[in-house]
């Protein structure tokens, strides 16, 4: 247990993951980002000199690119990079037992729920703070598999020919802004690495927490799935409502090699003052397939669209994504599939939800070559409108060459209508419960695919979000 | 105790007992479409309303139900002694207010029992669980009367439902809830006579002492079936006639012209 005095410290406010813990830091690279951050950063991580030496040459391309306000929102101009620490941690190793991450993490982590999940249908947790795991465990049983699962520093240190062979495959440095500079100063995230035929029956899950005002969070999640093998990967995020502008700025690869199976599942709760500019995308080889399903709850502004290279016959990817933006919130979100062999297969379904003030976006991008044979996709986007004020544009750009290809659009945008809120009202629920209820239908036959732990969560945090909205 | 003297003992006795509303004048878009509406429903019979199109009945359907489309410039309207223009829409749901739909609404997504079922938890006290089992025994059991198939508790509520479907489901939603006073706004509309009569034995089995009904229809033939105690004539925003079961009879043969030539002024 904390002293009296650390719970003093503690602010809470209703929402779940609206506190934070004192500042006590081992390691922190104070505000702004130069060369010397980079060197503070490898030099506490005793990285080796190509990893060192790949930073570097991130941080110039970051350096050397504009921001992309050409077509993205002008308030990424807002964020002020000077005002960032880029590096904080409490110099400690992830431990397997709770019971020795330090109190202020672990009670943060409880608050969240997390070590309660673990036992009740993970197979494995990571738990960042800031910018370190400070929890990583696995199940023995598939330890013994040879599953690997641990954050990415560690993966680096203990399997650099595997971590090397495919880092940055994926995603390049120079793809955006944003991908450059999480390469310059990753730290955090996951490695995975799943051995052929493997399949991980329940989901593996990191769970994302920024604790400190300031500061910005850039974990780096590699995850290679080997030949017929199957992962879920899950990942949770939360951070407090700060009065600054807080950055988290990931970049996720998965590859899926033939026959291989992922599923990534991210739901993200961020206050409403994090700028979450994420790069997401997968590889699947020959009849592999990759889902990403992506719940977008809260932040500033999020940019973020999960993509998948089908660069093997027969390959799947596919999209479920959910935004609700709330005031002052704007969800950019999308899908970005690249087909790259014959007969590959996408599928991208997107709903959003705009409440008062919020905007949601839908960018899609689906790329067909004229060369290949038998391609399919399928894009249905669905934008719901709560308030008059509401606001929400779809961008599809699906570009098929070739006439041997099956592609389908299809885009609606519905109101919830003040009939429909006074007929339920009518029968005794509150507006809040009403509106809640009229969202859930929206996105109920999406929410049916996910886990059911993963479609109770959202559910509540929809709640939320709607009970806070209405008078 | 003679007769009269009995009378005003039982009235005064059940003085709070009763749907009332005084002089009520409501209008939308500064048109007013109620124009001093009286009429009184005590718990335990069942009063129609007749009048032609657009007299305002729906209207007065929705202005007891709390539409914010219509605004009350007069009068009053109590439930049990209670003020019921002072709550909200769901508050006079949860006071015992059912509204039956003359078009009921459509709930993308939402499934009929998810429905059923918030409605119902909405009258539990906060950190009170409705019992799944039981609740889904209950429901069967009523759609089971009301002939309906059991998969409508999957489908979305009114969701592609026929004119048909949908006055079943308003009548499946008002033996779930189990109001005190219901209003049953052109239930009649839409059904074939077998429906009909489904929906009319289930009204029936409803009645009740602790219940008042005020069953709204353009036509006398849901009355065939379900026989009112009191019949009101609306036309132009006025109760103009009130009498028995006969009346509704009356007005059917000779049309709603008859009444309101017996009032007009000579
Ligand atoms: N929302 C509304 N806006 C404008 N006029 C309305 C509205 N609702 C009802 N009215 C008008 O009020 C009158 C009564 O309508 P209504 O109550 O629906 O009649 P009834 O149900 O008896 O057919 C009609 O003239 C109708 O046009
Ligand atoms: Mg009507």
């Amino acid at each position: 247990m904390a002293d009296s005095a650390t719970l003093e410290a503690v602010n809470i406010d209703q929402d779940a993951g609206d506190f934070t813990y004192p500042e006590d830091y081992e390691h922190d690279a104070g505000y702004g980002l130069t060369t010397e951050t980079i060197d503070y950063i490898s030099d506490i991580k005793k990285e080796a000199d190509w990893i060192r030496e790949f930073r570097h040459r991130a941080l110039k391309v970051f350096n050397d690119k504009p921001m992309p306000t050409h077509w993205a929102s002008k308030d990424l101009e807002n964020i002020v990079f000077d005002n960032i620490r880029y590096y904080l941690s409490k110099g400690q190793k992830p431990t397997r037992s709770w019971d020795e991450v330090p109190d202020d993490v672990k009670e943060t982590f409880e608050r969240l729920g997390i070590p309660e999940k673990e036992r009740k249908f993970l197979a494995g947790v990571e738990a960042q703070f800031d910018s370190e795991a400070a929890y990583s465990n696995v199940k023995e049983e598939l330890e013994k598999e040879g599953v690997i699962f641990v954050n990415s520093t560690e993966g680096l240190r203990e399997h650099p020919e595997l971590f090397r062979k495919w880092f940055g495959k994926v995603i390049p440095t120079g793809d955006n802004k944003f991908s450059a500079l999480n390469s310059a100063v990753f730290s955090g995230g996951s490695f995975i690495y799943v051995p052929p035929g493997v399949k991980v029956a329940h989901p593996l899950q990191a769970y994302f927490r920024i604790n400190a005002e300031n500061f910005g969070q850039f974990e780096r999640t590699l995850i290679i799935v080997d030949e017929g093998a199957e992962v879920t990967y899950m990942e949770g995020c939360t951070a407090p409502k700060f009065e600054t502008a807080t950055l988290h700025s990931a970049v996720v690869e998965l590859v899926a090699m033939k026959d291989a199976k992922i599923q990534y599942i991210t739901v993200q709760n961020w206050s409403n003052n994090v700028f979450n500019l994420v790069t997401k995308r997968g590889m699947a080889h020959e009849n592999a397939e990759i889902r990403w399903i992506d719940c977008n709850i809260g932040s500033r502004l999020t940019m973020k669209y999960p993509g998948v290279i089908m660069k093997g016959r027969k390959a799947r990817g596919e999209v479920i994504s959910i935004a609700l933006a709330n005031d002052g919130q704007h969800q950019d979100t999308g899908a970005k599939m690249i087909h790259a062999a014959d007969e590959t297969t996408s599928n991208v379904v997107s709903k959003s939800i705009s409440v008062g003030e919020g905007r949601s976006t839908y960018r899609g991008q689906v790329h067909i070559p004229k060369h290949l044979k038998g391609c399919k996709n399928n894009t249905e986007c669905d934008a719901l409108l709560i308030n008059s004020n509401s606001r929400t544009d779809t961008y599809p750009a699906i570009t098929v060459r070739g006439n041997q290809h099956a592609t389908q659009h299809e885009a609606s945008v519905s109101q919830v209508s003040e009939e429909q809120i006074f007929y339920m009202q009518q029968r005794g629920l509150s507006e809040g419960e009403a509106m809640s209820l009229s969202v859930n239908g929206f996105v109920n036959d999406l929410v049916r695919e996910f886990p059911m732990e993963y479609s109770v969560e959202l559910k509540r945090l929809i709640d939320m979000e709607m009970e806070g909205s209405v008078g | 105790m003679p007769r009269k003297e009995r009378r005003n003992w039982l009235n005064f006795n059940n003085m709070s007992q009763t749907l009332n509303i005084q002089n009520l004048h409501a209008s939308v878009d500064g048109n007013e479409i109620l124009k001093g509406l009286t009429l009184e429903v005590p718990k335990g019979e069942v009063h129609a309303i007749m009048g032609p199109n657009g007299s305002g009945k729906s209207t007065l359907s929705k202005v007891l139900a709390g539409h914010e489309d219509y605004e009350v410039s007069e009068g009053l309207v109590t439930m049990d002694g209670v003020d019921l223009l002072e709550l909200e829409i769901d508050e006079r749901s949860r006071a015992g207010l059912f509204l039956a739909f003359q078009y009921p609404h459509e709930i993308p997504g939402v499934t009929n029992a998810n429905f059923l079922r918030a409605a119902l938890q909405a009258r539990l006290p906060k950190g009170e669980e409705i019992d799944a089992v039981g609740f889904y025994k209950d429901m069967y059991a009523k759609m089971d009367s009301l002939n309906m198939d059991r998969k409508f508790t999957g489908r979305a509520v009114n969701d592609g439902f026929s004119g048909g479907e949908k006055k079943r489901n308003e009548i499946l939603q008002m033996m779930m809830l189990d109001p005190n006073y219901a209003i049953l706004d052109e239930t009649d509309s839409g059904l074939d006579i077998d429906a009909l009569k489904i929906v009319a034995e289930g009204v029936n089995r409803m009645r009740s002492p602790e219940r008042g009904f005020l069953v709204i229809t353009h036509y006398q033939r849901l009355l065939d079936y379900i026989v009112p105690d009191v019949v009101h004539v609306l036309f132009d925003g006025r109760i103009i006639k009130t009498g028995g079961k006969e009346l509704a009879l009356e007005l059917e043969e000779k049309g709603y012209d008859w009444v309101t030539q017996e009032l007009a002024p000579a």
